[in-house]
C-alpha cells in the first residue's frame, strides 16, 4: 500500500501559508487582516499534526503543540476583536489608512 | 491510490479553494463565510489521520468560537451586503508577486528536498485521549505541565484585558 508523501502535505500547508499572507498585505480592512492570521496559525497547525504523525507516531509533541497554537489564535482573536470594536467606537471606521492618531 | 489518498487530495482542494476566496473576494461577509467552510475542510483532514481530538478542538473552538465572533463584530461594524472598497492595483501585485515567489521557492525547496523522500510511514494507531490528558498535566519528562500553566494565565489576562479594552468609559462632564 503506498504512502500519501509528505511533501505533498507541506505543499498543501505553504498553499494555505502564502495565501494567508497575500490577505494579510493586500487586505486594509483589519477584520480580514485578523482572517488571513488565522489561515497562517491554521498552516502551521497541519504542519505539526503531518510532522508528528509521519515521524515520531509514537509521540504526542506535535499534538500539544496544535493544541497551545489553537489556544494562543483564539487569545489574540478575543482581543484583537476587542480592539477593533473600541477603535469602530471611536474613529467609526475599521480601515488600516484610516486609524493614524498613534501614527508618530 | 486507496481511499484516503484521494480524499485528502479532495479536502486539500477545497481547504485551498475557499481560502483564496476568502482573500479574493470583495464581500467580507462571504469572505467569513469562506473561511468558516476552509476550517471545517482542515478539521477533515485531521480526522483522516485518526486525529480526532484534535479535529474536535478545530470544530469546537475555530467554528464555533472565533468564526462567530468574526461575524458578529462584522454585522457590529458594517452593513450585510456592503462592498470593501476595491484596493489599489499596485498593493494587489505587489502583495501576489509577494506571495507567488514565497510559494514557489517554498515548494521547490520542499520537492526537490531529499531529506523529505525518506520512506517515512505514518503511524495507524488513533490518539489516545487519555495518553494526552497523562502527560499534558506531568512534570517530569516530556510532561507539558508548566506550559499548560502559562497558557492558563495568558487566557486569565486575555479575559481581564478584554473586558478592560471594551468597556464604555462614562463622560465626566
Amino acid at each position: 500500500m503506498e504512502q500519501l508523501p509528505i511533501s505533498h502535505i507541506l505543499v498543501v500547508s505553504s498553499a494555505l501559508f502564502f495565501i494567508g499572507v497575500y490577505g494579510f498585505l493586500a487586505r486594509r480592512n483589519l477584520i480580514t487582516i485578523l482572517m488571513s492570521i488565522e489561515l497562517i496559525l491554521n498552516s502551521a497547525n497541519i504542519n505539526f499534526i503531518a510532522f508528528n504523525k509521519y515521524l515520531y507516531p509514537d509521540k504526542l509533541d506535535g499534538v500539544f503543540f496544535t493544541m497551545f497554537i489553537i489556544t494562543i489564535a483564539a487569545a489574540e482573536v478575543s482581543l484583537g476583536l476587542a480592539i477593533i470594536i473600541n477603535l469602530y467606537r471611536r474613529f467609526n471606521t475599521i480601515d488600516i489608512e484610516d486609524t493614524k492618531t498613534m501614527k508618530y | 491510490m486507496n481511499g484516503t489518498i484521494i480524499l485528502f487530495y479532495i479536502l486539500s482542494v477545497i481547504v485551498i479553494v475557499f481560502a483564496a476566496i476568502s482573500v479574493f473576494t470583495q464581500k467580507i461577509f462571504r469572505a467569513a463565510i469562506c473561511l468558516l467552510t476552509s476550517l471545517v475542510g482542515i478539521a477533515g483532514i485531521y480526522l483522516l489521520w485518526d486525529m480526532d481530538f484534535i479535529a474536535a478542538l478545530q470544530i469546537i473552538i475555530y467554528v464555533g468560537g472565533i468564526v462567530v465572533l468574526i461575524i458578529f463584530s462584522i454585522f457590529l461594524t458594517h452593513r450585510a451586503s456592503e462592498k470593501l472598497p476595491e484596493q489599489t492595483l499596485i498593493r494587489r501585485i505587489r502583495s501576489f508577486i509577494i506571495a507567488l515567489i514565497g510559494f514557489v521557492f517554498t515548494s521547490w525547496v520542499l520537492l526537490s528536498s531529499q531529506l523529505l523522500s525518506v520512506n517515512t510511514t505514518p503511524s495507524s494507531t488513533p490518539l489516545s485521549i487519555k495518553e494526552i490528558g497523562l502527560q499534558i498535566l506531568t512534570f517530569d519528562k516530556y510532561g507539558y505541565l508548566l506550559p499548560f500553566e502559562a497558557v492558563s494565565f495568558l487566557l486569565l489576562a486575555v479575559l481581564v484585558g478584554g473586558i478592560t479594552i471594551a468597556i464604555k468609559h462614562k463622560n465626566k462632564n
